[in-house]
C-alpha cells in the first residue's frame, strides 16, 4: 500500500498536469477562434466562385478542359495526407490515417502505384513508418497562419502532375469541422475534377430573376481553362483550413476530457489519502487507548 | 448617372472592398472595362493590375489586384481575386524586397536548369504594379 507521502505527491503531480492540459486547452481555444475566422473569411470567396463556376460549366459542355476528364486506366494515384504536426490531440491524426489506409487498401487490390503528398508531420511519419512513396512534404501549415499561396503552389503542382500524367488521380484527405463536437475525416476527388453541381434552380428563379446568359471574355472555354486549376487550389486551401480548425477544436476537446480526468483524479487520490491518514490517527488512538488500559490494569 | 452599383472585391482571406460606387474601370485580360450600374451579366478574367472606382461621395479610390476573375450583374460586380489591398494598405517594403528578389533571380538565370520562369516573371509583375500603384500617391 502507498505511503502518505506517495499519495501526497502524486496528487502534487496530477495537479501540475492539470495546469498544462489547462493552459494547453485554453491555447487550442484561442487558435480555434482564429482558424474560424479564416474559414469564415474565405467562405463567401468559395460561394461566389462555385456559383460562377457552376454556371459556366454548364455553358460550356462536355470535355471543355483536359482536368475534367477521367482517365481510362488509372495507374498512379497521389494522396494529399493532410494531418496536424502535433499530437495531444485525441484521435484526430488517428481517424485521418485511417481513413488515408482504408483508401490505399482499396485501391491497391488493382495495382496502383499511390504516392504522398505530406501536409502535416505526423501523416507524414505514418507514409515512411510503412514506407510509402512521398513526392512532397509540408509542415508547420496545418494549424498555423497560412495564405492562399501555400493551396496554390501545391496545387499547380498536382495540376501540372495530372496534365503531364505523372498522375491519373489525385484524392485529398482532410479532416471535415462539422462542429465543435465533430470532425470528420473525409477523402474527396480532387483530379479529374468531379462534375461540377450547378447552381440550385429554384433559387435563381428567386432570388436573381434577370439572371441571363454571361457574355464572356474571354470565351467560355478558356475562361473555364483559367478557373478549373484555380478550383483546385480553392479545395486544397479549404481541406487544409477545415483541417486546420478540425485540429484545433479536437484538441481543445482533448484537453477538456484530460483537465476534467485530472479533476477527477485529484478527488480520488484525496479521498484515499485521507483514509489513509484517518486510519492511521485510529490505529494511533487505539495505540493509546490499549497503553492506557494496559497502565490502568 | 442612374445610380450606384454595388462593388464587392473577395479575396480567399478576407473581403476587401465591400460597398456601392458610381463606376468600377477593371483590368480585364482582353482590356480593361468600365462597369455601370444596369451592366448585362459578364464575366471576365483579370490580369494583374490596379482597379479603379467612384465611390458614393466622388472620391477616385484604387485597389490592387492580382489576377483573378469578374463578375458582373446589373446591380453588383463581384470581383475574386487571389490577393487584393487597397492602395492605402499595400506594404512597400514588401513589394521592394520582392521586385528586387525577382530581378535577382532573372540576374541569375543562366545558373539554373530548373529555372521557373513563369514565376518570377509573375512575382515581378505583381510588385511593379504595387510599387506603381503606392507611388501614383502623390
Amino acid at each position: 500500500m502507498a505511503t502518505l507521502k506517495d499519495v501526497l505527491i502524486k496528487i502534487g503531480a496530477v495537479k501540475k498536469t492539470k495546469q498544462i492540459t489547462k493552459a494547453m486547452g485554453m491555447v487550442a481555444t484561442s487558435k480555434l477562434r482564429g482558424a474560424q475566422q479564416n474559414l469564415d473569411g474565405f467562405r463567401p470567396y468559395a460561394g461566389k466562385f462555385a456559383e460562377v463556376l457552376g454556371s459556366l460549366a454548364e455553358k460550356a459542355g462536355e470535355g471543355a478542359s483536359p482536368l475534367l476528364v477521367p482517365r481510362e486506366e488509372v495507374k498512379k494515384i497521389n494522396i494529399v495526407l493532410c494531418t496536424s504536426d502535433r499530437g495531444l490531440c485525441g484521435g484526430f491524426n488517428v481517424n485521418l490515417i485511417t481513413a488515408a489506409n482504408n483508401f490505399v487498401k482499396e485501391r491497391s487490390e488493382q495495382e496502383v502505384d499511390i504516392s504522398f503528398t505530406n501536409f502535416g508531420k505526423k501523416g507524414r511519419d505514418w507514409c515512411r513508418k510503412n514506407k510509402m512513396q512521398i513526392d512532397s512534404e509540408q509542415l508547420g501549415i496545418v494549424g498555423a497562419k497560412f495564405g492562399f499561396n501555400v493551396a496554390s503552389t501545391a496545387g499547380q503542382k498536382l495540376v501540372d502532375g495530372f496534365l503531364y500524367e505523372t498522375y491519373d488521380e489525385v484524392y485529398v484527405v482532410y479532416s471535415e469541422f462539422v462542429s465543435m463536437a465533430r470532425q470528420i475525416a473525409t477523402v474527396k476527388q480532387l483530379l479529374p475534377i468531379p462534375p461540377i453541381e450547378t447552381a440550385e434552380e429554384e433559387e435563381v428563379d428567386t432570388d436573381k430573376p434577370y439572371q441571363a446568359e454571361h457574355i464572356c471574355e474571354p470565351s467560355p472555354k478558356e475562361l473555364l481553362g483559367d478557373l478549373l486549376p484555380r478550383h483546385v487550389y480553392v479545395q486544397l486551401y479549404s481541406a487544409l483550413l477545415e483541417t486546420s480548425t478540425s485540429e484545433h477544436a479536437a484538441r481543445m476537446a482533448a484537453m477538456d476530457n484530460a483537465t476534467t480526468a485530472c479533476d477527477d483524479m485529484v478527488d480520488s487520490l484525496t479521498l484515499a489519502y485521507n483514509k489513509a491518514r484517518q486510519a492511521a490517527i485510529t490505529a494511533e488512538l487505539m495505540d493509546i487507548v490499549g497503553g492506557a488500559e494496559a497502565l490502568k490494569g | 448617372m442612374a445610380g450606384n452599383i454595388r462593388l464587392e472585391v473577395v479575396t480567399p482571406e478576407k473581403s476587401v472592398v465591400s460597398e456601392d460606387v458610381k463606376i468600377v474601370v477593371a483590368p480585364g485580360n482582353l482590356g480593361d472595362f468600365g462597369i455601370l450600374i444596369g451592366h448585362t451579366p459578364f464575366l471576365s478574367t483579370l490580369k494583374v493590375g490596379s482597379l479603379r472606382y467612384i465611390d458614393a461621395s466622388n472620391t477616385e479610390r484604387y485597389v490592387f489586384i492580382s489576377g483573378g476573375f469578374a463578375e458582373a450583374l446589373p446591380d453588383k460586380l463581384t470581383v475574386l481575386a487571389e490577393s487584393a489591398e487597397r492602395r492605402r494598405d499595400i506594404d512597400i517594403q514588401r513589394a521592394k524586397t520582392s521586385l528586387e528578389r525577382a530581378q535577382k533571380r532573372l540576374a541569375d538565370i543562366s545558373k539554373k536548369e530548373d529555372f521557373d520562369f513563369m514565376r518570377v516573371r509573375a512575382s515581378l509583375e505583381r510588385a511593379l504594379h504595387r510599387l506603381k500603384l503606392s507611388g501614383s500617391r502623390a
